[in-house]
């Protein structure tokens, strides 16, 4: 037994550094697999905080920007808006959401952290739980798609956002109605994305707008994902790999709306149990 | 003593804040990401005991970690950097050893030892990060040039930050 204590003491070093570098390890397994709540993050309150007092001074810097995309989204909302109160005046277009079966509501955030040059990145936003949010919500802006929210804190959530190696959503080409899923690599920067398994066959034309598809449960059908730049066949494959500029700029983010899909949990439930009952 | 201590907490948070605040924000050629906080751990005194030298490494890489959502990636690194730091120091150690209560810098040992001793330490970290980051084999080499060309930014820092603290006596 002496021996035995004796060698420990011995090794002690040693003996730390493993334990250290095994807990480590066990960080970085845990984070990388998906909702897990984790306490070394920015949705951690006091790095949000200091983060915030950060970006306070960030925002100024892209006043001009913001306040050009907000006019814009004003002049768009504002254009839609007038076709809803004034049916006669145009064709009427499809309205789902009258205010009982209501589908979507939205949350406005703030950006409070962001990265956009990392493998992997995140945004931190100021609304969290006592907001409604959520994890695994859409997240948009004025021009476009964001994110999905990952990690949800009291007052702060994370988003992955597009640029995550693991951020996968469903998104379809207008012009001709096929769709794919939309991804992203360490080779592309932060204007840039890949649409994976549309068919080699599909005619697809640069400058081509790229939206978001109606059966993802988190984001509404035709939210503008981006412009197709260029088409090209992927080596030993029937698929195209088709690279999409973004339209969202995720190098000066500022305001953005969570989307609460009402009706996710009905649509999940009932595709899980078509799934079963087909299983049986 | 007291004073170098504080000193030391001082670095710490200054290095901190300038690699999450400035450095992580911005974008050289789409590849190069420095990490000059490593710096705190090379410029250590050389008689840290090892043991606190490790929950130092774990403290620094985890902070960083804390703000990049890169949980673990720069603890991992860190700590591994403090574990062979003590050897390393050995090894590379002038021939007549090292006095009491010295640090490692270029004032002390010269441009070239201290260039020796950090671009080591420093590589190691990088490639360490990186791939860690990427966690997967293929791009394999043009992972490891990320990684030497982030390297060889961050020694340049790390040089042009030393001649900035402490000019060198004549």
């Amino acid at each position: 037994m002496r021996t035995l204590f004796d060698l420990l003491w011995r090794n002690h070093f040693v003996l730390l550094f493993v334990a250290i570098q095994s807990f480590c390890v066990y960080l970085i397994v845990q984070n990388n697999r998906y909702q897990h709540a984790s306490f070394f993050n920015s949705s951690n309150a006091a790095v949000a905080k200091i983060n915030e007092g950060v970006t306070y001074f960030k925002e100024y810097i892209h006043l001009r920007e913001n306040n050009q995309l907000l006019a814009e989204e004003n002049a768009r909302l504002r254009n839609t808006l007038s076709l809803i109160t004034n049916p006669k005046d145009t064709i009427r277009p499809f309205v789902s959401d009258t205010l009982q079966r209501q589908q979507y509501t939205y949350v406005t955030a703030k950006v409070v952290n962001s990265s956009t040059t990392l493998p992997n990145n995140f945004l931190t936003i100021d609304k969290g739980s006592a907001d409604g949010i959520k994890p695994e919500m859409g997240v948009i802006c004025g021009s476009g798609v964001v994110g999905i929210v990952q990690q949800v804190s009291e007052h702060y959530s994370t988003v992955m956002t597009l640029l995550h190696s693991k951020s996968k959503v469903s998104a379809k080409i207008n012009s001709n109605g096929f769709f794919g899923s939309l991804v992203w690599g360490d080779d592309l920067n932060a204007h840039e994305s890949i649409l994976k398994d549309i068919d080699k066959t599909v005619p697809v034309k640069k400058g081509d707008t790229v939206s978001t598809t109606e059966f993802s449960a988190l984001f509404p059908s035709g939210i503008m994902i981006g412009k197709v730049i260029e088409s090209k066949l992927n080596p030993g494959s029937n698929f195209n790999a088709i690279k999409v500029g973004l339209s969202t700029n995720f190098e000066n983010l500022s305001y953005l709306y969570v989307i609460n899909n009402l009706k996710k949990n009905e649509q999940r439930k009932l595709e899980e149990e078509t799934q079963k009952a087909n299983e049986q | 003593m007291i004073i170098n201590i504080l000193q030391i907490i001082l670095r710490f948070i200054v290095l901190v804040a300038i690699q999450v605040f400035i450095l992580n924000n911005i974008q050289l050629g789409g590849v190069i990401n420095p990490y000059l906080y490593i710096l705190f751990l090379l410029t250590l005194p050389v008689q840290t005991p090892r043991l606190l030298l490790l929950l130092i490494g774990f403290a620094l890489g985890i902070s960083i970690d804390m703000f990049q959502n890169s949980t673990g990636i720069h603890a991992f690194a860190c700590v591994l950097i403090a574990f062979f730091r003590p050897a390393w120091l050995k090894l590379v150690a002038p021939r007549d050893g090292f006095e009491p209560d010295e640090s490692p810098g270029i004032k002390k040992f010269g441009f070239r030892w201290f260039l020796v001793y950090a671009s080591v330490l420093v590589l190691a970290h990088h490639i360490i990060i990186f791939n860690l980051e990427i966690f997967r084999f293929s791009d394999f080499w043009s992972t490891q040039l990320r990684a030497l060309y982030s390297s060889i930014f961050t020694i340049v820092l790390i040089i042009i930050s030393q001649y900035l603290m402490h000019r060198p006596q004549k």
